[in-house]
C-alpha cells in the first residue's frame, strides 16, 4: 500500500504545482498590461539579466562552436564532405544546439538568482513590506523579471548563437584553411527563413519559462534560508525541464507549419 | 461598509479566528484602537501576535471575524482601495524589512513612488525623506546600504520609512527584539516622540514588559487566542491571576 499511496501523493503535488504556476502566469498576463507601470525597474532588470549573462553566453557559445567543429571533422573528412561543414554546424547551432544550450545556461545562471533573489526577499519579509507600503510586489518584482528574462533571452541566444559560429570559422580556419568570408558565405546561404525564424519565436518562451519558474519558485519560498536554497535549486530544476518540453512542442510545431510546406 | 467614524476605533478586531490545520492560532480576538492611543498587545512567542497584526494588514488572511480600519472593513475592499488604505498605516517589521538591494534613501522613496500625488504630498522626495530620517536621528545615513547599517540603526530607518507617508496609525510588530537594552530604550524613546510629534494611534506587538510599562496607555494580553485581560500597566502588575504574574514578575 505504501508504494502506491507514495506515486499518488507524488501526483497529486506535481498536478498541484503545475495549477498553481499555471495560476502565477495568467495574474502575471493580467498585471502585465494595467498601469502603473515600472519601466525603470524593467530597464534595471533588462541590463542585470542580459549584461551580467553575456560573457557567460560568449564562452559557452565560442567553445560550442569550437568543439562542434572539432569534432565533426573527422567523420566529415571521412566521407570527403568537409565543406558541408559551415551549413551543417550553423543549422544545427541556429535551430537547436545554441538555443537549447545557452537557454539550459541562462536557467542556471537567471533562474537561479531569481529564485534565490526572491526568496531572500520573502523570507526577510521584504516583499510584505512592500505590500503594506501600498506598492504591488508582484507588478514590481515579478512582471518586471519576466518581461525582461522573455525580452533578453533571444538577444542572448542570438549573441550566443554568433560567437558559437564563430569559434567554427575558427577551428575551419586553422584547421581547414577556409577564409572566414567564405565561411560565412557558406553559413548564410545554407540558412533560410524557416531555421531561424523558429528558433527565435522559441527563445521568447524560453525566457519566459526562466523568469516565470524563477518568479514562481522564490515569490513563494518559505522555511527561512533552507526555502532559499530550496526555491534556488527547483527553479534550476524545474526550468530545465520545462525547456526540453518547450522545445519538444516547439521542434513538433515547426515541423507542422515549415517542413509540410 | 463605512461606519459612523466619529465614534468609531480607528482600528478595530472583532472575533477573529485563524488556524493553521489543527492549530488553532487566533480563537476569536477582539482589539479596538482609539485615536491617539498606545495599545500594547503582549503575549508568548508562538501566542499568535505576529499573526494577528499580519491579519490586520492583509498579509494574511483571517479565516473569520471582522478587522475594520477607519471604519473600512478590509475584507470587502477590492486591491486598489485596500493599496490607499495601507498608505494610511506605517507597519515597522520585527526584521525592519528593509529593502537590501536599495540605498536608505531608495528605501524611504519607495512608498511614495505612487501614492504621493494621491496623498497631495506637496513637499519633494528629497525633503520628505530628510524629515523622516532626522526624527529618527539618522540624516547622515541617507546614501548607505541596509548592509552597512547596525541593528539598531536598520530598525530606525525602518521606522522612519514607516513614517514617509505620514500614516495616522502605526503598527510595531516586537519593535525591540534583537536589540541590546539601550538600543531597545532608545527605540522606545523614538517611538513615544513620534507619537507626540504626529499625534498617530499605535497598536504595538511584543513580549518585552519594559517596553509595555514605558510605552502602553492600555495592555491586552494574548493568551490562547484569545483577550485574556486587558487594562493599563499598573492595574496589570496588580492582578492576582496566576498567568498575568507569571508574564509580569518573571
Amino acid at each position: 500500500m505504501k508504494g502506491p499511496e507514495n506515486i499518488r501523493s507524488r501526483a497529486v503535488s506535481f498536478f498541484t504545482e503545475i495549477g498553481e504556476i499555471s495560476y502565477f502566469a495568467l495574474r502575471f498576463f493580467r498585471e502585465v498590461f494595467r498601469p502603473p507601470f515600472e519601466f525603470r525597474e524593467l530597464i534595471r532588470q533588462c541590463y542585470n539579466i542580459g549584461n551580467r549573462s553575456l560573457l557567460l553566453v560568449c564562452v559557452t557559445g565560442f567553445i560550442l562552436g569550437l568543439v562542434f567543429t572539432l569534432q565533426s571533422r573527422p567523420t566529415l573528412m571521412e566521407f570527403g564532405a568537409e565543406s558541408w561543414m559551415p551549413s551543417m554546424v550553423s543549422i544545427s547551432i541556429v535551430r537547436e544546439i545554441g538555443p537549447v544550450i545557452i537557454a539550459l545556461i541562462c536557467a542556471g545562471r537567471i533562474g537561479s538568482g531569481i529564485g534565490a533573489e526572491l526568496g531572500s526577499m520573502r523570507v526577510t519579509e521584504q516583499i510584505d513590506a512592500m505590500e503594506v507600503s501600498g506598492t504591488n510586489p508582484f507588478k514590481y518584482l515579478v512582471v518586471t523579471r519576466i518581461v525582461a528574462t522573455t525580452l533578453m533571452l533571444p538577444l542572448l541566444i542570438v549573441i550566443g548563437d554568433t560567437v558559437a559560429l564563430l569559434g567554427s570559422a575558427m577551428v575551419e580556419n586553422l584547421k581547414g584553411a577556409v577564409s572566414y568570408q567564405l565561411y560565412f558565405n557558406e553559413v548564410f546561404d545554407a540558412l533560410k527563413y524557416s531555421d531561424i525564424v523558429p528558433a527565435t519565436i522559441k527563445s521568447f518562451f524560453f525566457g519566459f519559462a526562466i523568469g516565470l519558474v524563477g518568479c514562481y519558485k522564490g515569490y513563494y519560498c518559505s522555511k527561512g534560508t533552507v526555502g532559499v536554497g530550496e526555491a534556488s535549486n527547483a527553479a534550476v530544476v524545474y526550468t530545465s525541464m520545462l525547456l526540453f518540453v518547450i522545445d519538444f512542442i516547439a521542434v513538433f510545431v515547426t515541423d507542422i507549419f515549415f517542413e509540410v510546406q | 461598509m463605512k461606519e459612523d467614524r466619529s465614534i468609531a476605533p480607528v482600528l478595530e478586531l472583532r472575533a477573529l479566528k485563524k488556524s493553521f490545520g489543527d492549530n488553532h492560532v487566533l480563537k476569536g480576538f477582539d482589539l479596538q484602537l482609539h485615536e491617539g492611543e498606545i495599545l500594547v498587545v503582549m503575549g508568548k512567542s508562538g501566542s499568535g501576535k505576529s499573526v494577528m497584526i499580519k491579519c490586520l494588514v492583509g498579509l494574511m488572511q483571517a479565516d473569520a471575524g471582522v478587522i475594520r480600519i477607519k471604519g473600512y472593513n478590509i475584507t470587502e475592499l477590492g486591491q486598489t482601495e485596500l493599496d490607499i488604505l495601507r498608505t494610511e498605516i506605517g507597519f515597522l517589521f520585527q526584521g525592519s524589512a528593509l529593502y537590501d538591494s536599495m540605498t536608505v534613501r531608495e528605501n524611504l522613496e519607495f512608498p511614495l513612488r505612487h501614492h504621493k500625488e494621491k496623498l497631495r504630498i506637496t513637499e519633494t522626495n528629497e525633503q520628505l525623506v530628510l524629515e523622516a530620517l532626522e526624527n529618527v536621528g539618522l540624516a547622515e545615513a541617507i546614501d548607505l546600504m541596509p548592509a552597512e547599517l547596525s541593528g539598531g540603526m536598520k530598525r530606525r530607518v525602518a521606522l522612519a520609512r514607516a513614517l514617509i507617508l505620514k500614516p495616522r496609525i502605526i503598527l510595531y510588530d516586537e519593535p525591540t527584539t534583537g536589540l541590546d537594552p539601550i538600543t531597545s530604550k532608545e527605540i522606545i524613546h523614538l517611538m513615544r516622540n513620534i507619537q507626540k510629534k504626529y499625534k498617530t494611534s499605535a497598536l504595538i506587538i511584543t513580549h518585552d514588559v519594559d517596553c509595555a510599562r514605558v510605552i502602553a496607555d492600555r495592555i491586552i494580553l494574548l493568551v490562547d487566542g484569545v483577550n485574556y485581560i486587558e487594562g493599563t500597566y499598573q492595574e496589570l502588575i496588580r492582578s492576582d491571576d496566576p498567568k498575568v504574574q507569571a508574564f509580569f514578575k518573571t
